[in-house]
């Protein structure tokens, strides 16, 4: 092909509003949504996150991935305080949301949880209907108006996309759902609350290709409300679904970048060994 | 099959595919263009058009590198399987040969420029017109052919490719009786052989094409096999 200079009508593909060519990514103070600065963790002796520094944009789906025990998981925990229930964690360093640093003495706990919810691996509905499943986040904030209840379970199971599989049969035991859809009403459950982070820890491993499918697409329609962080094994999932990817080893932030950057042409070798398979 | 590329769950990878067709579409009409106009340019000695067809040879080349960017990012991130995989594969082999298309047509353009200079023949380059006229053809259906996955067009395709052939051969023959004749003529005769050459093979693009289609649609690859196993072939596949 001839090289001739670039007319300037053309069209370029969109680089997204981030500089591509640099390292760090160029993020605006007022597009981050978890700010993490300096941050050591340790299970007792061992050191599980290693002066981990990173800023997750807000709106935007942000993936860390890395081998089992990277402290990609143990990260994400940070984020909502899932680690102080381990005696044995001890943290130093800062996560600031919304200019406030959440493991300053301040904070309550429980509201913060309610700003930051969290999707686990295998989807744990309570042992209720559906409805009392999603409503139990507002039942517990003492809301109890029924058509209140009504509105907000609707609101987000639609948002969800369970609400079309479910509106028959929201009294029924919310066991009676199918893997895909348990995890769904999960979600919606986070939802309710109205957090303004969702984190979600591998929320796909237990399902099966097609209800995978749906959470992922759930998770890009989300993020027009949401700041969502997601912890997946599966790189090609991050690929799909994430705007930005981390990429974490033995403890260490090794890379951190635009997602169609990280995966066509990482900036760190050890990345792109983890992403092609030649790692190990 | 024209609908089949829009049911994925994930509505970001549906869009991602038609932009990536509908991108391949635009660039098929920029060389289209190009072609008719470096042909016009020839036949009406209009230097202008001819330099408009070369500048419009930079945003093709362009647009080839914009669509492997995104067939990339589309392999990278989404990781096609089946008949989507087909047509991501299809649309880059596409691509690579329309740029050759393009690059054709600018050679023409080129050639019709140095052409005013020199004293038209009588028939003002019918027979290259005529020529054009059955590769434009060829390239208007493999392109209807693509936007409307019908595999057949490989087998009209290559048909007509070896008629193009075949006049490439007759004008060849005619220009060498000239070139004995009319020693004078000597620089006109090699310019409008360049054109008949960069026809030609503007009509193997078309046929490329076709066969990227039969890819896509049927799954196999008809590419490099011998005239009449690939006829049967093209035709067996047809019927059912």
């Amino acid at each position: 092909m001839n090289e001739k200079t670039q007319p300037e009508d053309a069209v370029t593909v969109s680089a997204g509003q981030f500089d591509r060519s640099r390292r760090s990514l160029n993020i605006q103070r007022e597009d981050i949504a978890v700010e993490v600065k300096d941050l050591d963790l340790f299970y007792g002796a061992d050191q599980a996150l290693k002066k981990i520094n990173l800023k997750i944009p807000r709106n935007r789906v942000t993936a860390f991935i890395g081998p089992s025990g990277c402290g990609k998981s143990t990260l994400l925990r940070c984020f909502n305080r899932m680690n102080d229930l381990i005696d044995i964690c001890k943290i130093d360093g800062q996560i600031i949301i919304d200019g406030q640093d959440i493991y300053s003495r301040d904070v309550d706990v429980a509201e913060h949880r309610r700003r930051v919810g969290m999707v686990f691996q295998k989807p744990n509905p309570f042992p209720k209907s559906i409805f009392e499943n999603v409503a139990y986040g507002l039942r517990l904030q003492g809301v109890n108006n029924k058509r209140t209840l009504a509105e907000v379970v609707e609101k987000a199971l639609r948002a969800a996309a369970l609400w079309d599989e479910v509106k028959d049969r929201l009294q029924d035991n919310a066991f009676g759902l199918s893997g895909g859809q348990q995890q769904r009403l999960v979600i919606a459950r986070a939802i309710a609350i109205e957090p303004e982070i969702i984190l979600l820890d591998e929320p796909c491993s237990a399902l099966d290709p097609i209800s995978t499918a749906k959470v992922e697409e759930l998770m890009i329609e989300l993020k027009e409300k949401y700041t969502i962080v997601i912890v997946t094994h599966n790189m090609q999932q991050a690929a799909r679904v994430s705007d930005f990817t981390a990429y974490m080893y033995l403890g260490e932030l090794i890379e951190f970048d635009d997602t169609a950057k990280l995966f066509t042409n990482p900036a760190r070798k050890a990345t792109e060994d983890y992403i092609t398979g030649r790692y190990g | 099959m024209e609908k089949y590329f829009d049911q994925h769950i994930s509505r970001r990878f549906n869009e991602e595919l038609e932009a990536l067709r509908s991108h391949v579409m635009k660039m098929a009409g920029m060389t289209e263009e190009m072609l008719a106009d470096a042909i016009a340019a020839l036949v009406e000695g209009d230097t202008e058009k001819a330099e408009a067809v070369i500048a419009a040879d930079d945003r093709v080349n362009l647009m080839e590198k914009q669509i492997d960017e995104e067939a990339m990012q589309i392999l990278a991130r989404r990781q096609p399987t089946a008949s989507d995989l087909r047509l991501v594969m299809a649309i880059v082999k596409t691509v690579n040969d329309l740029e050759r298309i393009g690059d054709e047509a600018e050679k023409i353009a080129r050639l019709a420029i140095v052409l005013t200079e020199t004293e038209r023949p009588r028939n003002n380059y019918y027979e290259l017109e005529t020529m054009a006229g059955h590769v434009r053809t060829m390239l208007r259906d493999a392109l209807d052919g693509f936007v409307r996955m019908v595999p057949e067009v490989a087998v009209s395709l290559f048909r007509a490719d070896k008629k193009v052939d075949d006049e490439y051969e007759a004008i060849l023959r005619q220009y060498y009786t000239y070139l004995a004749e009319e020693p004078r003529k000597t620089s006109r005769i090699l310019n409008a052989i360049w054109i008949a050459r960069s026809l030609e093979r503007i009509g193997d693009h078309a046929k490329n094409i076709g066969e990227y289609i039969y890819y896509l649609v049927e799954g196999r690859d008809v590419r490099h096999i011998p005239t009449e196993q690939k006829e049967q072939a093209l035709l067996e596949d047809g019927k059912d």
